[in-house]
C-alpha cells in the first residue's frame, strides 16, 4: 500500500476508534448512537438472521432499475442534445439550476396517478440521477477532439457508427463521472421516498426503526446503505482508472 | 520520373473558391480561391504557403469534408460534395489515434464495414503495420507511444483501407525536426508500395521540397496557386536526396515566391 | 463553449418558461385535479400563502438556517479546500475521502443527525453544511492545486512571499473555480436545508411543504414548490452569469 493510501487508513481507523472512546466513555450517550463495535455486532447479526433480506433485495433492485434508466435515457438525450445547439442553450439554466429544486415535493404527485407501488419511487430516483447523466455526458461530448469526428468522417462511418464506436468511448470518462454521480442520485431518491411513504424498503425500515428508537436496528442498516454506495462508487472509480491510465493520463 | 497515366487527371479542381459565411465574431471570409489544379494518378504533390493561406480548406475540399464556395471538384470522375469518397484516405496534424484501443484495433478500426472476412481483415492490419515498421507494438496503447509513432498509427490505419488517393494536412507538425525527415523516409516508402497518389500539405519548405513531384506555391490570403514547381526526382528517392545541388535550387525558387507572400501576411509590403 | 450571447440566453430562458408552464397546464389537462394544481390555481393560491400571517415566519426560519449554513460551508469549504490544494500531502490522504463522502447518499444519516441534533435548526445547518462543504471543498482543493506552475514560478522570481504569492497570485489564480464551487454549492446547501426541514420540523418552506402533502393540499405543495423553484434559478441564474464572466475573462486575458 502506498504511504497515503496507509495514512487515509489510518485516518480512519482513528476516527473510529475516536467514537468508540467517546461512546464507551459515555460522552456520547446510548439514545444518540452505540458504540461502533456493537453497530458491527448488529449488523452482523441482522444479515445472519435474514430478517431484512426482502428489505435489502428491494431497495437496491428498485435503485438499479432507476440507475439503468437513467443512464440509458442520459445517454441518448445528451447525444441529441448535442447535436442540437439551439434545444441545448435553451435548457442550459434547467440543468444548471436543477439540483436545488426538491424533486421530493413530486412524489405525491406520482404517488396519486400511479398508484403506491415501485413506480413513483423509480421516477423520483430517475429524475434526480438523469440530470447528472445528461450534465456529465454533455461535458465530455464537448471534449473529444474534432481530428476523432473528422477521422469518424474520412472513414465514412455511418452516424449511429460514429456515436457508439468513437464519439461514445472518446467521452469515455466523463460518461463515467456521471453515472457515479446517478449511482448517489438513485440512492437518494429511493431512500427518501421510502423515507416519505412506502409500503417497505431499506429507507423504510430506517425510518421505522427511528420513530421506535430502535437504534440496534437503524444504524446497521445506515452502515448497510452507506457501505454499499462506497462499494459500487470504489468499483466504478477503478474502472474510471483503468480507462484513464490507458489513454496515459494519471 | 513521376508516375503518369496517360488521359484524365485523377483530380480535378476547377474554379474552386471557398468563403466562410459571416458570424457574430467576423465579416465574410474569403478564405481560397479560385484554385485551378489537376492532380495525375499516382504522383506526389506537396502544397507550400504562407499561414491563413488556405492550405487546410484546400485538403479538406478535396477530401469531402468541406463543400467548395464556388467551383467544381473531381475525383476519378465523379463530383465531390459534402462526403468523403471512398477510395480516399486522410492523415491529420492532431494526434488522431483512439486512444481506449490497441494499434492493432486502432489499425483496423475502418474495416469493420469493408465485406471482408475475419481473415483478410487480419492480414491487412499486419501489413499495413509491416509498411510502418509497428509490427511489434501491435498491442500497445498509443498513450504509450512517441509521437511520431502515433503519426505512423494514422498511416497505417489510413493504408489499412487500400485508398488510392492520400490526403496529409501537415502530418508532421507536431514533430520535431529529426523525426520529421524520417517520417519523410517513410511516407516515400508508403508511397511507393501502394501506388497511391500522395497529396501533402506542409509548412517546410525542406520537406516539400525532398518529397514531392510538384509543389504547388499558394500566395497569401485568400489562396491562389501562383506556381507549380516541377522537381523532376527519380520514383525511388529518399531525404538523402537533400545533397543533391538541385535541392538547394528548388528549395530557393520555393522561398523566392513565398517571401513575398509570408511578408503579407505578417502585414508588410513585399519587398 | 461558446454559445449564446445574453440576450439570446435570456430569449431562450423566456422560451424555456413558456415551455415549461404549457406542460404544466397540459399535463393538469390530461390527469386532472387530483394529482395537481393548475398554474392558474397555483398562482392564485401562492398570493393567499404569502399574505398569511405566519408566511413570513415560515420563510425566516427557512432564509435563517439557510444562511447560516451557507455561511458556514463557506468558510469551512474554503479554508479547507485551501489547505488540501496547497498541502500535497494531505490532498492526496483527504481529498479521496471527500470525493467519496459527495457520491454517498447523505440523505441516509439523517436520522443520525436528528438524534445529534435534535429537531430544530441545528439540525437543519448541520444538514446543510453536511451537503454543501463537500463541493466548495472539492473545487477550492482542485483549483489551488492546479495553478498553472508558470505563475507560481513567476511568484518566485518576484521574490514573493509565501503569504504574498497565496494573496496576490493563487488565489485570484484560483477564483473562477472557486467561484463555480460556491454556485454548485448554494445549491445543495438549500436543498439540504429544506431536505432537514421536510422530515422534521414545525416551522418552514420545507414544513410547508410536508404539510401540504400530508393534507393533500395539492395547491399549497405546489405553490410552495414554485416559491423554492423561483428562488433558487434566480439565484443560480445570477451566479451562473457571473461565473461565465469571471471564467471568460480569464481566457481572453490569456490569449492576448
Amino acid at each position: 500500500m502506498s504511504r497515503t493510501a496507509i495514512l487515509r487508513f489510518a485516518v480512519i481507523v482513528g476516527g473510529i476508534a475516536v467514537l468508540e472512546a467517546l461512546c464507551l466513555a459515555g460522552v456520547i450517550d446510548k439514545i444518540t448512537m452505540q458504540p461502533p463495535h456493537l453497530i458491527v455486532r448488529d449488523l452482523w447479526r441482522l444479515l445472519v438472521s435474514g430478517r431484512m433480506n426482502a428489505a435489502i433485495v428491494k431497495t437496491l433492485a428498485n435503485t438499479l432499475l432507476a440507475l439503468g434508466l437513467a443512464v440509458g435515457a442520459g445517454l441518448i438525450v445528451a447525444a441529441l442534445l448535442h447535436r442540437r445547439r439551439a434545444v441545448r442553450d435553451t435548457l442550459d439554466p434547467l440543468f444548471a439550476t436543477y439540483y436545488a429544486v426538491p424533486v421530493f415535493a413530486f412524489y405525491p404527485f406520482f404517488i396519486v396517478v400511479f398508484g403506491l407501488g415501485d413506480l413513483p419511487q423509480i421516477l423520483i430516483a430517475f429524475m434526480l440521477a438523469v440530470v447528472a447523466v445528461i450534465v456529465n455526458t454533455l461535458n465530455g461530448l464537448d471534449r473529444v477532439p474534432p481530428v476523432l469526428l473528422k477521422t469518424a468522417r474520412v472513414m465514412r462511418l455511418a452516424p449511429a457508427a460514429a456515436a457508439w464506436r468513437l464519439t461514445l468511448p472518446a467521452a469515455g470518462p466523463h460518461i463515467v463521472t456521471g453515472v457515479k454521480l446517478a449511482v448517489a442520485y438513485a440512492f437518494i431518491g429511493i431512500i427518501g421516498s421510502e423515507f416519505i411513504l412506502s409500503r417497505g424498503g431499506i429507507g423504510y425500515e430506517i425510518s421505522f426503526a427511528y420513530n421506535n428508537f430502535d437504534n440496534a436496528t437503524m444504524y446497521p442498516l445506515i452502515v448497510l446503505i452507506l457501505l454499499a454506495s462506497i462499494a459500487i462508487n470504489s468499483m466504478l472509480t477503478r474502472w474510471e482508472r483503468t480507462l484513464l491510465a490507458r489513454r496515459g493520463i494519471r | 520520373m513521376s508516375g503518369e497515366e496517360l488521359g484524365a487527371p485523377q483530380v480535378a479542381l476547377r474554379g474552386v473558391n471557398k468563403t466562410f459565411a459571416a458570424s457574430r465574431e467576423r465579416a465574410p471570409l474569403h478564405a481560397l480561391g479560385p484554385i485551378d489544379l489537376d492532380l495525375r494518378r499516382g504522383e506526389f504533390f506537396a502544397v507550400v504557403g504562407p499561414s491563413g493561406c488556405g492550405k487546410s480548406t484546400l485538403l479538406e475540399i478535396i477530401a469531402g469534408l468541406s463543400a467548395a464556395s464556388e467551383g467544381s471538384v473531381h475525383f476519378e470522375g465523379r463530383p465531390i460534395g459534402r462526403e468523403v469518397p471512398e477510395g480516399v484516405g486522410v492523415v491529420f496534424q492532431e494526434d488522431a489515434t483512439l486512444p481506449w484501443l490497441t494499434v492493432q484495433q486502432n489499425v483496423a478500426f475502418g474495416l469493420r464495414r469493408a465485406d471482408l472476412a475475419r481473415a483478410g481483415r487480419d492480414e491487412r492490419v499486419r501489413d499495413a503495420l509491416r509498411i510502418v515498421g509497428l509490427t511489434d507494438f501491435a498491442t500497445s496503447y498509443p498513450a504509450q507511444l512517441s509521437g511520431g509513432m502515433r503519426q505512423r498509427v494514422c498511416i497505417a490505419r489510413t493504408l489499412v483501407m487500400q485508398p488510392r488517393l492520400i490526403l496529409l494536412d501537415e502530418p508532421f507538425g507536431a514533430l520535431d525536426q529529426q523525426t520529421r525527415l524520417l517520417m519523410g523516409d517513410e511516407v516515400l516508402r508508403v508511397w511507393r508500395e501502394t501506388g497511391a497518389t500522395v497529396f501533402l500539405i506542409t509548412h517546410a519548405l525542406d520537406e516539400a521540397a525532398m518529397l514531392a513531384d510538384r509543389i504547388g506555391v499558394m500566395s497569401a490570403r485568400p489562396g491562389h496557386l501562383k506556381d507549380i514547381v516541377e522537381t523532376g526526382w527519380p520514383r525511388d528517392r529518399d531525404s538523402r536526396i537533400v545533397e543533391r545541388p538541385e535541392f538547394g535550387a528548388i528549395t530557393a525558387r520555393l522561398w523566392k515566391h513565398l517571401r513575398g507572400e509570408s511578408m503579407k501576411t505578417l502585414g508588410r509590403p513585399a519587398s | 463553449m461558446s454559445g449564446a450571447g445574453s440576450a439570446q440566453r435570456a430569449r431562450n430562458g423566456v422560451i424555456l418558461v413558456v415551455a415549461l408552464l404549457a406542460a404544466w397546464q397540459v399535463v393538469y389537462w390530461l390527469i386532472g385535479s387530483d394529482a395537481l394544481a393548475s398554474p392558474m390555481e397555483t398562482a392564485r393560491y401562492t398570493l393567499t400563502l404569502v399574505r398569511r400571517d405566519d408566511f413570513p415566519l415560515h420563510v425566516y426560519d427557512t432564509m435563517r438556517a439557510f444562511a447560516i449554513a451557507f455561511a458556514v460551508s463557506v468558510v469551512m469549504g474554503l479554508a479547507i479546500g485551501f489547505w488540501l490544494g496547497y498541502n500535497r500531502l494531505s490532498g492526496d490522504v483527504f481529498e479521496p475521502m471527500f470525493v467519496t463522502i459527495y457520491a454517498i447518499p447523505k440523505l441516509t444519516l439523517y436520522p443520525i443527525l436528528l438524534l445529534a441534533f435534535g429537531l430544530g435548526l441545528s439540525a437543519k445547518v448541520g444538514f446543510g453544511v453536511l451537503h454543501g462543504v463537500i463541493p466548495i471543498v472539492l473545487f477550492t482543493a482542485s483549483a489551488v492545486r492546479n495553478t498553472r506552475p508558470i505563475l507560481i514560478k513567476t511568484g518566485r522570481v518576484m521574490k514573493l512571499s509565501g503569504m504574498q504569492t497565496v494573496r496576490w497570485i493563487l488565489f485570484p489564480s484560483a477564483i473562477p473555480e472557486i467561484f463555480t464551487g460556491l454556485r454548485v454549492g448554494f445549491s445543495l446547501t438549500l436543498i439540504g436545508c429544506l431536505l432537514a426541514e421536510m422530515f422534521a420540523s414545525q416551522r418552514g418552506l420545507g414544513y410547508l411543504l410536508m404539510t401540504g402533502i400530508g393534507l393533500h393540499n395539492l395547491p399549497q405543495v405546489m405553490a410552495v414548490t414554485m416559491l423554492i423553484v423561483v428562488f433558487a434559478a434566480a439565484v443560480s441564474v445570477a451566479l451562473l452569469a457571473l461565473d461565465r464572466r469571471l471564467h471568460r475573462q480569464r481566457e481572453v486575458a490569456v490569449l492576448t
